[in-house]
C-alpha cells in the first residue's frame, strides 16, 4: 500500500501540485479582476434605483441589461467566442493567462449581482441618517453601504471564488491547466481514475478551505445582531 | 431660529399629485423645545425632514437663522445639515461601528483629524452617561443606551438645532422618561433648539414649550403647551385628550370603569 502511494506521488505528484497552483492563481486573479469591474457596477445598480441615493432609471436599465445578457451566455461558449479578445489582451488564448480573460468576463456580472444583493441588505434608514449629517453620495457609498455590508461582501467573495473554481475546470478545454483540466484529461480521456479521484479530492479540500476562511472572516468582523 | 414659510409638499405630479403638507407656517425660536404633534400619516415626519432638506418642499421656504436654505446644494447643503443634529425612532446606529465610531461619524464626514474626533466623541459619550461603553457595538446595547449613543452622535458637530423623530416611541415608559430628561438637559445646558416629533400627548406635555398640532397635512392649532392642553380648540386635539383621560381613568380606576360598563349593559338590556 505504502509502495503504491509513493509510486503514485512519484508519478503524478508534481503534476498535481502544479495543478493546485494553476487553479489557485487562475481563480484568485480572475476573482480579483472580476471585483474590480463588478463591484462598481453593483454599487451603480443599487445607487441608481428609484429609491437609491442617485436615481437614474436609464443607467439602471442599461446596466441591468448588460449584466443579464453576459450572464446568460454559457461559459463554454464565451470561452471560445472570446478567443480573439483574449489574444488581444494577454497575447495568447492558451494556458493560465488565456483562461483568466473569459473567467473575468463571466464573473464580473455575477459579482455585480452578488454585490448588489449585499448592499440591498443595508437598512435604508442608515443612509438617511448619514444624509442628515451631511454625507455626500460618495461618502455614503464607502462609509455606509460598503462598510456596513462588509461581512456580507466577504461571504459573496468566497461564493464567487468557489463558482469561478468550477468554471476554471472548463477552461481546461482551451489548455488552461489546473486541477479540473487534470481530472478531465486523465480521468475522462485516459481512464486513469486514480489521478482523477485525487484531483477531485484536492478540489473538494480547496473549496472547503476557501469557504471556511470566508465564513470565519465574515463572522469575525460581523457585529450585527442575528 | 427656524422659519417655515408657506410650505407645501406633494408627491407625484399632475393629476396623481398627492399633497402631504399644506401651507405650513411656523417660527421656532432659538433655545425652545418645539413639539409637532400628530397621529401617524399626518405629515409630521415629512415636515421635520423639510427642515434639514431630506425632503425638498414643493413650494415655500425654509429659513435657518434668517438664511434661506430651501435650495441649498452640495457643499452648502452639507453645511446646513451639519448644523442640525437628528435622532430617529429606531436609533439608526451603524451596526458595524463601535459606539465611539458611531458618535465620531459626523466628524469623519468633514475630515476632522482622528485624535480630535475621538476626543470629542469621548466627551459626548461622557455627557450622555455612556463613557464606559465606547468600545461596544450597538447590538450589545439596550434601546435606551442606543438612543443615548444616537443623541451623542447628533451632537458631534455642535449643532444649534436637533430634530427628534419619534425618539422615544420604541422605548418603555421608564426609559422614555430618562431620554426626555437627557434631551431637556441638552436643551438647557447646550442651548440646543429641539424640534420634537411625536404622536404621544404625554411626551409633548412633558418636554415641549410650544406645540403645533398637525392633522391631514395642515397645522390645526399651535400655542404654549400648558394653554393648548388646558383649552384645546381643534376637534382632533379635543378627541386625543379625551381618549387619553379615558385611558388614564381605566388605569387608575379599572374596577370602577368595569362597574360603570356593566351598569350601562344592564340598562341596555332593560330597554
Amino acid at each position: 500500500m505504502g509502495q503504491i502511494v509513493s509510486q503514485f506521488i512519484a508519478d503524478y505528484g508534481e503534476l498535481l501540485i502544479e495543478g493546485v497552483r494553476d487553479t489557485i492563481i487562475m481563480t484568485a486573479v480572475a476573482t480579483l479582476l472580476a471585483y474590480m469591474i463588478g463591484l462598481p457596477i453593483g454599487v451603480l445598480l443599487i445607487t441608481s434605483t428609484k429609491k437609491g441615493i442617485r436615481p437614474n432609471a436609464g443607467l439602471n436599465t442599461v446596466l441591468g441589461w448588460i449584466v443579464n445578457i453576459v450572464r446568460s451566455v454559457p461559459f463554454i461558449i464565451l470561452l471560445v467566442a472570446l478567443i480573439p479578445l483574449t489574444r488581444l489582451i494577454v497575447g495568447t488564448s492558451l494556458g493560465v493567462p488565456g483562461a483568466i480573460v473569459p473567467l473575468v468576463v463571466t464573473a464580473a456580472p455575477f459579482v455585480a449581482r452578488v454585490v448588489e444583493q449585499s448592499l440591498a441588505e443595508v437598512d435604508g434608514s442608515l443612509v438617511e441618517a448619514a444624509q442628515s449629517f451631511g454625507a455626500s453620495n460618495l461618502q455614503i457609498v464607502f462609509k455606509v453601504l460598503l462598510f456596513e455590508s462588509l461581512p456580507s461582501l466577504i461571504r459573496g467573495a468566497a461564493l464567487t471564488f468557489i463558482t469561478l473554481f468550477g468554471f476554471s475546470a472548463m477552461a481546461g478545454t482551451v489548455g488552461a491547466g489546473g486541477l479540473g483540466d487534470i481530472a478531465i484529461r486523465y480521468g475522462y480521456q485516459r481512464y486513469q481514475y486514480d489521478v482523477m479521484t485525487v484531483a477531485v479530492i484536492l478540489c473538494v479540500i480547496l473549496v472547503q478551505i476557501v469557504q471556511t476562511i470566508g465564513d470565519a472572516v465574515s463572522n469575525r468582523i460581523d457585529h450585527h445582531e442575528r | 431660529m427656524i422659519q417655515i414659510d408657506h410650505l407645501h409638499k406633494s408627491y407625484g405630479s399632475g393629476a396623481e399629485a398627492h399633497e402631504v403638507l399644506h401651507d405650513i407656517n411656523l417660527t421656532i425660536e432659538s433655545g425652545e423645545v418645539f413639539g409637532i404633534l400628530g397621529s401617524s400619516g399626518a405629515g409630521k415626519s415629512t415636515l421635520v425632514r423639510c427642515i434639514n432638506l431630506l425632503e425638498r418642499p414643493t413650494s415655500g421656504k425654509v429659513l435657518i437663522d434668517g438664511r434661506d436654505v430651501t435650495d441649498a446644494k452640495g457643499r452648502q447643503l452639507a453645511d446646513v445639515r451639519a448644523g442640525i443634529g437628528m435622532i430617529f425612532q429606531n436609533f439608526s446606529l451603524f451596526q458595524q461601528r463601535t459606539v465611539l465610531r458611531n458618535v465620531a461619524f459626523p466628524l469623519e464626514l468633514n475630515h476632522t483629524p482622528k485624535a480630535k474626533r475621538e476626543e470629542r466623541a469621548r466627551y459626548l459619550l461622557d455627557l450622555v452617561g455612556l463613557a464606559d461603553l465606547a468600545d461596544r457595538y450597538p447590538s450589545q446595547l439596550s434601546g435606551g443606551q442606543q438612543q443615548r449613543v444616537a443623541i451623542a452622535r447628533a451632537l458631534a458637530n455642535n449643532p444649534s438645532i436637533m430634530l427628534c423623530d419619534e425618539a422615544t416611541s420604541a422605548l418603555d415608559s421608564t426609559t422614555t422618561a430618562q431620554i426626555l430628561d437627557l434631551l431637556r438637559r441638552i436643551n438647557r445646558e447646550l442651548n440646543v433648539t429641539l424640534v420634537v416629533i411625536t404622536h404621544s400627548l404625554s411626551v409633548a406635555r412633558n418636554i415641549c414649550d410650544r406645540v403645533a398640532m398637525i392633522d391631514g397635512g395642515s397645522i390645526v392649532e399651535m400655542g404654549d403647551t400648558e394653554a393648548l392642553f388646558a383649552n384645546p380648540q381643534s376637534d382632533i386635539l379635543k378627541t386625543l385628550i379625551a381618549d387619553a383621560k379615558v385611558t388614564n381613568h381605566r388605569h387608575t380606576h379599572a374596577s370602577e370603569v368595569t362597574d360603570e360598563h356593566e351598569n350601562a349593559q344592564t340598562k341596555e338590556e332593560v330597554k
